[in-house]
């Protein structure tokens, strides 16, 4: 049995990919073929709740005007990987304390430095 | 008890100004991380101490002549009891200042660590939607971007290692095993909660200038901890060699190896000076502190905190 985690990164990677927006039901048959995670088992209220944590969590949004409802995820995966990366090098302010980078505090300049002096020749 | 407020109120003056000053332009630290940061750590400790202890002594002395009586006197008072002398404005003025800035001080503490706490978990979430988890360590997620970067994120409920794709295909084997273990090292080392003072430190005190210097100082250090523990794994020149890498693509700096090279046989060879001290002892590796001074550093710090616990908590100590 997948876990939740393993179900929301399968419904985000089925809107991801997906152009219209899509219903549960949808979804449902979509994670029920071959090779995904979810497998045959999954009921349609499990997606329900999946969609309605994404939903909570701001990551997906519903159309509410027809019923059923359809679902669509509101930032693409390549806004959330910049985003994530904009972290990942320090660029976005308040958040310097979230994760430790491996560079650390190193500037543009130092790196330069370093590299005069890791190329030097008797230095190799 | 006036006595005590005064050697609290020296000690708070000398932890909060002079002695960071002093601390983080120390050649040494370079030469023992560890005990550097236990003395960063004793610092930040003792200076809060004894700010706070020094202006409540002062505010209670006219109440009684230990902390326990004039305490005493001090919940008489607020309750009415006619006997007891107020105080003078003065005096309870400084004591309100000690339990604002106590409360100030914790309550920041908690927000700091409250935001923190938050935003990794949201972090942590889109990166379960996006990574994929390294097939021989589950801990250790890849990235899809090309960008090398690496970084840890800590948590109570399991750390993890993010690698981009892009650092895993350009960094060898040796420079990936130096950035896992420098990674490794923030986490079982719990260098995130080293830096949760400091932080808030400077997010409560931002008039204090030595906040900010403490804060870069302990960012350093843990930098340099985290270097040993990779040191132990590969050569130092690995280790350079991966960070210029992460911090080439990171930072934008010219992508062209030898470009600013100065031609072959220029004489003095490289000529701006490395600010950084992370990276200069990475280049010339320093011997290790004795253990003799290593050891009388980690006693002073004990002695900064044993300072103003022992002024603070055996009342009339000197009266």
């Amino acid at each position: 049995m997948a876990t939740l985690g393993d179900l929301e990164r399968s419904v985000m990677d089925l809107l991801w990919d997906s152009v219209p927006p899509l219903t549960a039901n949808e979804l449902r048959d979509k994670l029920a073929e071959p090779g995904d995670v979810a497998g045959k088992e999954l009921a349609v209220t499990t997606v329900l709740t999946v969609l309605a944590r994404l939903e909570k969590k701001g990551l997906v949004a519903r159309e509410r005007d027809i019923r059923p409802h359809r679902y669509t995820s509101v930032t693409s995966r390549e806004e959330h990987t910049v985003a994530l990366m904009n972290e990942a090098l320090g660029t976005v302010l308040d958040r310097e304390a979230v994760l430790a980078r491996f560079i650390g505090g190193i500037s543009a300049e130092e790196a330069q430095s370093l590299r005069q002096l890791l190329d030097s020749p008797h230095n190799a | 008890m006036l006595l005590t407020s005064y050697i609290l109120a020296g000690l708070a003056i000398l932890l909060a100004w002079p002695i960071p000053v002093m601390l983080s332009r120390a050649r040494w630290s370079t030469r023992s991380p560890f005990a550097a940061m236990i003395l960063w750590q004793s610092i930040a400790l003792a200076g809060g101490l004894s700010m706070i202890g020094a202006l409540l002594f002062w505010g209670l002395n006219p109440m009684g002549n230990t902390l326990i009586s004039s305490l005493i006197s001090g919940v008489k008072l607020v309750l009415g009891d006619p006997n007891v002398n107020s105080p003078g404005t003065v005096h309870i003025f400084a004591l309100s200042t000690a339990a604002l800035l106590g409360f100030h001080l914790v309550l920041t503490l908690i927000r700091a660590a409250w935001r923190i706490t938050r935003q990794r978990a949201k972090h942590r979430h889109i990166l379960s939607l996006l990574s994929e988890k390294s097939p021989t360590d589950p801990t250790t997620l890849v990235l899809d971007h090309e960008t090398p970067v690496a970084y840890c994120l800590p948590s109570f409920s399991g750390s993890v290692t993010v690698l981009s794709r892009g650092l895993v295909k350009q960094l060898t084997e040796d420079e990936l095993r130096a950035v896992m273990a420098h990674e490794r090292a923030h986490l079982d080392q719990r260098h995130d909660l080293l830096l949760l003072a400091f932080t808030s430190w400077n997010d409560a005190l931002p008039w204090l200038p030595t906040s900010k210097l403490s804060l870069a100082a302990v960012q350093e250090l843990v930098e340099m901890l985290a270097d040993d523990a990779a040191l132990r794994e590969v050569e130092p020149k690995t280790l350079l060699r991966a960070l210029l890498t992460v911090a080439t693509g990171a930072l934008g700096a010219p992508a062209t190896p030898n470009a600013a090279l100065p031609p072959e046989g220029a004489p003095g060879g490289p000529t701006e000076e490395l600010s950084s001290r992370r990276l200069k002892r990475l280049l010339t590796v320093q011997p290790q502190l004795g253990g003799g001074l290593r050891a009388t550093i980690i006693a002073g710090a004990l002695f900064l905190i044993a300072l103003p616990t022992t002024l603070v908590i055996v009342p009339g100590f000197f009266e």
